[in-house]
């Protein structure tokens, strides 16, 4: 992999706080790569340090193999889309889009049907000469999202562009999104605090914790495999069974049961985390683990059923599809699942 | 529910009532007392009463006939002399030699006897000309123009056309003109101090921007009496700012800071500052605060993004701000007269002049409209831009 923005020990501190500590980081040209956590996690900050509006207090930004700490905003090419998209409200829709190839010396008699053919593409040619207020939310996102394109940038990074959408609205706007992606092969790196848009979205996900990278991998990977806590907490929901290590694959539970989980590396005796998820649990009795439980509630969700166990001392959340066989409260059932489908870590 | 309404709306009423008692006595009534005593023109028609009354019929061209020439010699007989006094001042100013003509008419008046006619052509033969009784005829109309117009240095000429008064008679057109012009350097000046000055104050947080801001402020809690003087003092040849730069050896002599234009515009552009820097700051700090940054990575060097982005937006503050300095600046009558020298004087001074040292009342209120009308026309277009409303975020 040839890294086209890399960060080397990337750390960035506001007086006593830091915010992001020795960061590495690697996005390939193409990629696209989410920032996902919790507000504070210093996702923005990262964004504002590629963008330039920040200096990094140590490390280096590399883009393409070249150093760019030094080079102001305005010289480093990146496309920047804010969360409030950051429109001139001054300027007609058409201004706005024209404004980076007029400040790049684009003549005039170029800018105009480079303009139109940006907003043809988001079927915005009819709004040219809107201003920006007149303009729906979701119409204002496509023109920032135009406008931080038409320029061709190397990179384009957003920072909760579609956090002030409705979800319907976001929904569609995360598949166009992913469409002029592919279609346009563009490096982007999108900040997000809504997982289910990172997962939607992304090639990558890097989720952070506290100025720190807590897993970095594909939507699969972080959500079949956490490698931490934070992770499987964080991505989805999840069945956290703590227990003490008893062998190479071997974790008795704190129930007593002992299962089989996938070879942690963790030696015996060590207490650890064994993650599940909730829609791995089964009831149909396949799978190399099996737990005596009873059903403490029934909720129907719609497109399935949320089942709540007791196994004893531990509780555990499973989802059912619908069609599987009627379940009712106080019912005895034994409840299995894969090793494979079992995270382990560090409790 | 009618009843509730009305007694609601009734109580609502008395709960203005101070307010529109206040503005009625101390702000609408003396303004119609400023317009009326600009226009009114009781002082002849008071002293000659028959003649006013019966004069407006006639042709002005003859000699007016028998019944109005009674009428005058009655009226001079009856008026007390300090109403007539008066008068004849008046209309002397207008045509000269009214005063000799109506002293030597009112004494034959007054030793007529009962019954007998005065031949008005034989005490002064001055009568058979139009011209004084056509003088006589304008002036007893209850209304004039002859104070507003003389605001602007025009008169009417004997045929009531309006005409440009000879240069040597009056010089308010200069003095207008000169007001303008040191109210527009005050506005220039403090939109080149505000500007920069309010966009700092709102690029800042905590208490940076109360310290810029109470800058602002302090001032404007001052006297604006307090704040003049002390200027008077700084200013002076041997004041501070000269004492400083000889003591550095920057200059030899004093600069003449004080007692001519360049003292009234440094003492009032201190002064009228925060009603330049108030408005842009408010302005310029409901800008969302990511355009800047998003006109950087669209690749605007800083200067462009102020120029395309920055200054557009803060205009409204801008105008609304340079409207508020030129319109309180037109009316400034303090500091020209304690830091401005003869030639500094501006039309408030002038309305001073007519209101307190020549009892002119209908000059001071003349001059008054029309400070108070230029005011009127800027606050329109002052209320104007600010419904346009300040352009806020998307």
């Amino acid at each position: 992999m040839t890294a086209f923005i890399e960060l080397r020990g990337v750390s960035k501190t506001f007086g006593q706080v830091t915010v992001v500590e020795g960061l590495n980081l690697e996005v390939r040209k193409g990629e696209f790569l989410s920032l996902l956590g919790p507000s504070g996690s210093g996702k923005t900050t990262i964004l504002m340090m590629l963008a330039g509006f920040e200096g990094a207090t140590s490390g280096d930004i590399l883009l393409d193999g070249e150093k760019i700490d030094h080079l102001p905003p305005y010289r480093r090419g990146m496309g920047v889309v804010f969360q409030n998209y950051a429109l001139f409200p001054h300027m007609s829709v058409a201004e706005n889009v024209a404004f980076p190839l007029e400040m790049r010396g684009v003549p005039k008699s170029e800018t105009r049907p480079r303009v139109k053919a940006a907003l043809d593409r988001v079927q915005l040619g009819h709004l040219a000469d809107r201003r920006p207020d007149q303009l729906s939310g979701g119409q204002q996102q496509r023109v920032a999202l135009t406008r931080a394109l038409v320029y061709e940038p190397k990179v384009i990074l957003m920072d909760e562009p579609l956090g002030a959408l409705d979800k319907k609205l976001r929904e569609e706007m995360q598949l166009e999104i992913r469409e002029l992606h592919r279609r346009l092969g563009l490096t982007i790196i999108f900040v997000t605090h809504d997982q289910s848009e990172a997962l939607t979205m992304s090639d990558r996900i890097a989720i952070f914790d506290a100025g720190k990278i807590a897993q970095i991998g594909t939507a699969g990977e972080v959500y079949d495999h956490p490698h931490n806590r934070f992770v499987a907490e964080f991505i989805g929901e999840t069945n956290l069974l703590d227990g003490v290590v008893k062998g190479p694959a071997a974790v008795e539970l704190t129930n007593g049961a002992t299962i089989v989980a996938p070879d942690h590396g963790y030696a015996a005796g060590s207490r650890v985390s064994v993650s599940i998820r909730p829609e791995r649990l089964r009831l149909d009795g396949n799978g190399d683990n099996r737990l005596q439980a009873t059903i403490s509630d029934v909720v129907y969700q719609g497109d399935h059923l949320r089942l709540h166990l007791d196994a004893g001392a531990l509780s555990l959340v499973a989802r059912l599809e619908r069609g599987a066989a009627e379940r009712r409260t106080g019912e005895s059932v034994t409840v299995s699942f894969a090793a494979a489908d079992c995270s382990v870590f560090a409790a | 529910m009618n009843a509730v309404s009305a007694r609601q709306r009734g109580r609502a009423a008395l709960l203005i009532a101070p307010l529109v008692i206040f503005l009625g006595v101390f702000f609408l009534w003396p303004l119609w007392l400023m317009v009326d005593v600009s226009i009114r023109n009781d002082a002849i028609g008071g002293a000659f009463p028959r003649t006013a009354e019966l004069i407006g019929s006639w042709d002005g061209e003859a000699m007016p006939d028998a019944e109005i020439q009674a009428a005058l010699v009655e009226d001079l007989r009856e008026t007390p002399q300090s109403t007539l006094g008066a008068a004849v001042r008046t209309l002397n100013s207008q045509v000269s030699g009214f005063r000799t003509l109506m002293g030597r008419t009112a004494n034959a008046a007054r030793d007529l006897e009962d019954g007998q006619t005065l031949d008005l052509v034989e005490v002064d033969d001055r009568w058979a000309e139009p011209r004084f009784w056509q003088a006589i005829q304008t002036s007893v109309a209850p209304y004039t123009d002859r104070n507003l117009l003389a605001a602007l240095d025009l008169e009417r000429s004997d045929t009531g056309e309006i005409e440009r008064m000879a240069a040597s008679a009056s010089a308010n057109r200069l003095i207008i003109w000169r007001t303008f012009a040191i109210a527009g350097s005050v506005t220039v000046l403090c939109a080149l101090i505000g500007l920069p000055y309010a966009m700092l104050a709102a690029s800042v947080t905590g208490w940076k921007r109360n310290a810029l801001l109470l800058a602002v402020l302090l001032p404007l809690w001052t006297s604006l009496l307090v704040r003049t003087a002390a200027w008077f003092i700084l200013l002076q040849n041997e004041g501070i700012i000269n004492k400083t730069l000889i003591g550095l050896g920057w200059i030899d002599g004093p600069l003449p800071l004080i007692f001519n234009r360049l003292g009234v515009v440094i003492a009032m552009t201190h002064v009228l500052l925060p009603f330049m820097v108030l408005p842009i700051f408010s302005v310029v700090s409901a800008i969302p605060k990511n355009l800047m940054p998003a006109a950087a990575s669209l690749g605007a060097r800083p200067l462009r993004a102020f120029w395309r982005v920055l200054l557009p937006l803060s205009m409204p503050g801008l105008l609304a701000g340079s409207l508020l300095v030129f319109m309180v600046a037109i009316g400034y009558y303090i500091t020209p007269a304690l830091v401005g020298g003869p030639n500094d004087q501006m039309i408030s001074s002038v309305i001073a002049f007519y209101a307190l040292q020549t009892a002119n009342w209908g000059m001071a209120g003349a001059l008054g409209i029309l400070l108070l009308a230029v005011t009127t026309v800027l606050y329109l277009v002052y209320g104007r831009l600010s419904r346009g409303g300040a352009p806020t975020g998307a």
